[in-house]
């Protein structure tokens, strides 16, 4: 029997190994004698051992497979279309992606300028191809979201909210959350940034939740767009988790990095957590109309994304290296999300906003109230009559839950570190920075901004950290503001003059939707200003009252 | 447990309600540059914020020296509105990957087809030592740039500009790769071929070591603009074309080489593209409304800085044009087009060329 010809065999010939090639290009590199790099990017780590590449990759099979991707990608894009999708898309879902997509291009194009960081940091050109190509990468994906953002924008119902979508990035009361994530990744010390807090958590850890979790969510509201998308996005993170890693292992060869390594590893993955949790959990539990009690919840997911994936088998594995691993943090922030309804709590925080947010949040109903339950038990007693007050209150002419005595609601404080409002009251605490009284949202969330953020840490100086800085309570750039000036402040108000962009409902007639007369009368406050102006005994009876928490009042 | 069902609708689709600003299907937060907002305008502007736009609550975190994510300050340049520019190649990434990928199927294809035919080996032999010194040499200058510029893309104040450096670096490191496998590909080809000639001629070879040091010089700028106005409207005008299209393009067939051309050919187009992008962006800070001045001030001594330097690495470069058995350009005239090329891009900015 004679074997097989195919056209392949006949016109083979020789070519460079992979990693021949990738050998190659790695000595393209050289010490320069004539005129030094300067280092630019401050770090209070000591790297001498280069890193290696794992992926071994080069461009030239980089960019075609990126392009066979896209082609992919915007190939299903105009099948969405003529399959008519949005025809049958939950309008609860493609309103929350309003908010996501105002975010998340920024996270990714801070991640392609953190590639000049690391670039430059680690010695040798090994990794250089591979951070090429995940700056290249992160390009793709800001301008690939933004490009999936104008295409709802240009064929979704209520397209207001999108068309404002960066300028409402940089103003609405939830985006910081999302900022503190983005500039986490390309300020303050390089490698705190662009290596550990980006790539050792947030794409190694936490794009798992972003990016594989949520489109399958997607695809159960009837958007197919987002999952194709995003999961294009995140077969590129196997190669910056591998980026990261390498980058990772040549630290810990030096001793002196272990401290530091440490304490980035705890600010980063509970950060993280707080962030990513409360936005990408409130998406997936709150914006989905899919009650499959089969379905994973948020918390399912974590377990098996965070917990047992990241935590067992990344996180553990490096105590061996002789990092201290706090074991303790990951379980706090499971038990956050399960029995202290993290989640739950923020997505009431989202909704208690929606006059100063750009999308429209609808309110949760009795087939959501069921699925809640058998997923947390409890949830009902705790948040049932809280949605029934937002339906109720969600016709024009009544009064914002915030400002609406009868709901029994306490406006939350805003935590300095994370950004996320201090919604587990129980576990709030305060601290000054610069004489300056701050509250945080746990110890934790304090220890990252008074300790971490600091020029020394643990009795060693830490000059490249960076501090936390900007107008970050959002409640300040509104204080004793009237509610219908601040949103015509914030540009969130219809080319008309008066209809808000958001809306507290998914009804669309016109009749039905807020105008500023409807908000009008209502003066903003903000608590941290409030709590500085109290005395030491005020604030230790507000602190005391805040940390029990309070009590919706039945809804009737 | 029970709450009011929401109002049902029929359709999540465009037109299928109507109320205020349902038909409001453009972005409406920046200027376009033309009459309508290009796609590449759409994805890029604005994703990077500014505190003197939309960024309500500034920066919120900063570095230890207290400058937040980006600061006009990382440059010397001045603008009354660093948002003004947009890049001509209108770059985003479905088009970046569509060129870059292009272009790696033409260049595998031509060597592959080169190599079938047995063409390296009918390269004439003087030839093939100046594709293994000088050619291999040449490919740290263009991954040096290439780095420079990936260094660069982290600190400009818009997107606009930061995006324009990024694929600026990604086509230059693309070519430096190009470079590199071509070589080690003809290599397997050519009995003797010494694949470690070029890293050795560029540390060692006098030929190149001004063009080492202009590269070098660039690299260790710490004013992106600086080094995006070095490369973009310096170097690759005097040395960067004078090289590749007053000698490879020209020398190479005469002698037998076929393939280097088509190589080199798609780094001349990305050129045609990064510098359509550079003029642009100086012509509108030359052209300030409030800092013209200054701005020409500035750019005409980073013009001396590095056309010093360029003119050195030229120069340094002449024996070159003698190496080869067939010689159809002279480094005169491959010299003289270049400094016509420089001039003329100078005249695009009203910048002078520096007597030197």
């Amino acid at each position: 029997m004679t074997n097989t010809l195919t056209l392949n065999k006949i016109t083979a010939q020789k070519g460079i190994p992979v990693a021949e090639a990738a050998k190659k290009i790695a000595d393209l590199g050289w010490n320069p004698s004539y005129v030094q790099e300067a280092m630019t990017f401050p770090t209070d780590y000591k790297i001498t051992k280069a890193p290696r590449d794992p992926m071994k990759q080069v461009l030239r099979s980089y960019f075609p497979m990126q392009e066979e991707k896209d082609n992919r990608v915007y190939g299903a894009l105009d099948a969405a279309l003529r399959g008519d999708m949005f025809r049958n898309v939950e309008p609860r879902w493609v309103e929350w992606m309003k908010l996501f997509l105002a975010i998340i291009p920024f996270p990714e194009i801070s991640a392609a300028r953190s590639m000049a960081m690391v670039g430059r940091l680690a010695p040798g050109e090994e990794l250089r191809t591979g951070f090429t190509m995940q700056m290249v990468d992160e390009f793709r994906h800001s301008t690939i979201q933004m490009n999936l953002k104008k295409w709802y924008m240009e064929n979704y119902i209520d397209p207001a909210g999108f068309d404002i979508t960066e300028e409402a990035f940089g103003k609405c009361y939830a985006t910081t959350i999302g900022r503190q994530f983005g500039e986490g990744f390309i300020t303050g010390d390089a490698i705190t940034s662009a290596n550990v807090y980006l790539t050792v958590v947030a794409e190694t850890a936490f794009t798992n939740t972003l990016f594989v979790a949520m489109p399958s969510e997607a695809a159960r509201n009837g958007d197919y767009a987002l999952p194709t998308v995003f999961l294009s996005v995140q077969s590129d993170e196997s190669r910056h988790v591998g980026n990261g890693h390498s980058m990772l292992m040549s630290m810990l060869k030096e001793p002196e990095n272990h401290l530091l390594l440490e304490r980035d590893m705890r600010y980063a993955f509970w950060q993280n957590h707080a962030i990513v949790d409360a936005a990408i959990g409130t998406f997936i539990e709150y914006g989905t109309t899919n009650r499959d009690k089969n379905k994973e919840s948020y918390a399912e997911m974590w377990h098996r994304w965070i917990f047992e994936d990241y935590y067992r088998t990344y996180m553990l594995p490096l105590e061996k290296y002789g990092i201290k691993i706090h074991h303790d943090d990951v379980q706090t922030a499971w038990k956050r999300i399960t029995e202290k309804n993290y989640v739950h709590k923020i997505a009431q925080f989202f909704s208690v906003g929606w006059p100063v947010n750009f999308w429209r949040i609808e309110a949760q109903t009795d087939k959501d109230f069921e699925w809640f339950e058998s997923k947390y038990p409890g949830w009902y007693g705790e948040f049932g009559e809280y949605w029934k007050w937002y339906e109720k209150l969600s016709h024009r002419g009544q009064t914002n839950i915030t400002f609406n005595p009868d709901t029994g609601y306490v406006y939350p404080h805003r935590c300095w570190s994370s950004m996320v409002p201090c919604v587990v009251r129980e576990d709030i605490v305060t601290d000054t920075i610069d004489g300056q009284l701050h509250t945080f949202a746990h110890e934790l969330d304090r220890w990252t901004a008074v300790e971490a953020f600091a020029g020394e840490y643990q009795g060693r100086p830490t000059p490249a950290m960076g501090r936390f800085s900007g107008r970050r309570e959002w409640e300040s750039c509104y204080h004793d503001w009237d509610l219908a000036d601040a949103i015509k402040d914030l540009g969130f108000v219809r080319t008309d003059g008066k209809t808000l962009v958001p809306q507290p409902h998914l009804r669309f007639e016109q009749d039905e939707m807020w105008t500023l007369d409807d908000v009008r009368g209502f003066t903003l406050k903000s608590p941290l200003i409030t709590l500085r102006g109290m005395s030491e005994a005020e604030r230790e009876t507000h602190l005391a009252q805040y940390r029990a928490g309070f009590t919706i009042n039945p809804c009737n | 447990m029970t709450a009011t069902e929401p109002a049902t609708f029929k359709s999540g689709a465009a037109g299928s309600a109507i109320f205020a600003d349902s038909d409001s299907r453009k972005y409406r937060y920046f200027e376009p540059r033309g009459k309508r907002a290009t796609h590449y305008e759409d994805v890029t502007v604005d994703v990077q914020p500014d505190p003197e736009r939309y960024l309500l609550q500034d920066w919120i975190i900063s570095f230890a020296n207290g400058k937040g994510a980006y600061s006009k300050d990382n440059t010397a340049a001045l603008s009354s509105n660093w948002h003004l520019f947009r890049a001509p190649d209108q770059e985003w990434e479905r088009t970046h990957y569509q060129r870059q990928s292009k272009i790696e199927a033409m260049v595998q294809a031509v060597i592959a087809n080169g190599r079938k035919a047995g063409a390296p080996k009918a390269f004439d032999r003087a030839w093939i030592k100046v594709l293994q010194t000088h050619l291999g040499a040449w490919k740290h200058a263009e991954f040096g740039l290439g780095t420079a510029l990936m260094q660069a893309q982290r600190y400009g104040y818009t997107q606009m500009i930061n995006n324009a450096t990024l694929t600026n670096s990604s086509y230059k490191l693309r070519l430096a790769q190009d470079i590199t496998l071509y070589l080690a590909e003809i290599g397997m080809d050519i009995p003797g071929f010494d694949d470690e000639a070029g890293k050795r001629a560029w540390l060692e070879e006098g030929v190149w070591q001004g063009t080492r040091h202009a590269v070098e010089a660039i690299m260790g700028a710490t004013d992106y603009l600086e080094q995006y106005f070095a490369i973009n409207i310096v170097f690759e005008p005097l040395v960067g074309e004078l090289f590749r299209s007053g000698f490879l393009m020209q020398v190479a067939s005469p002698n037998g080489d076929f393939i280097t051309p088509s190589v080199i050919s798609a780094a001349e187009a990305d050129y045609e593209r990064n510098l359509a992008n550079a003029i642009d962006l100086f012509h509108v800070l030359v052209h300030d409304a409030e800092h013209a001045g200054h701005n020409k001030g500035l750019f005409q001594a980073w013009l001396h800085k590095h056309t010093v330097l360029a003119a050195k690495a030229a120069a340094g470069l002449q024996p070159i044009w003698s190496q080869p058995h067939s010689k159809p350009v002279s480094y005169a005239d491959a010299h003289g087009h270049s400094l016509e090329r420089f001039g003329k891009i100078l005249g695009e900015l009203g910048l002078d060329i520096p007597r030197e």
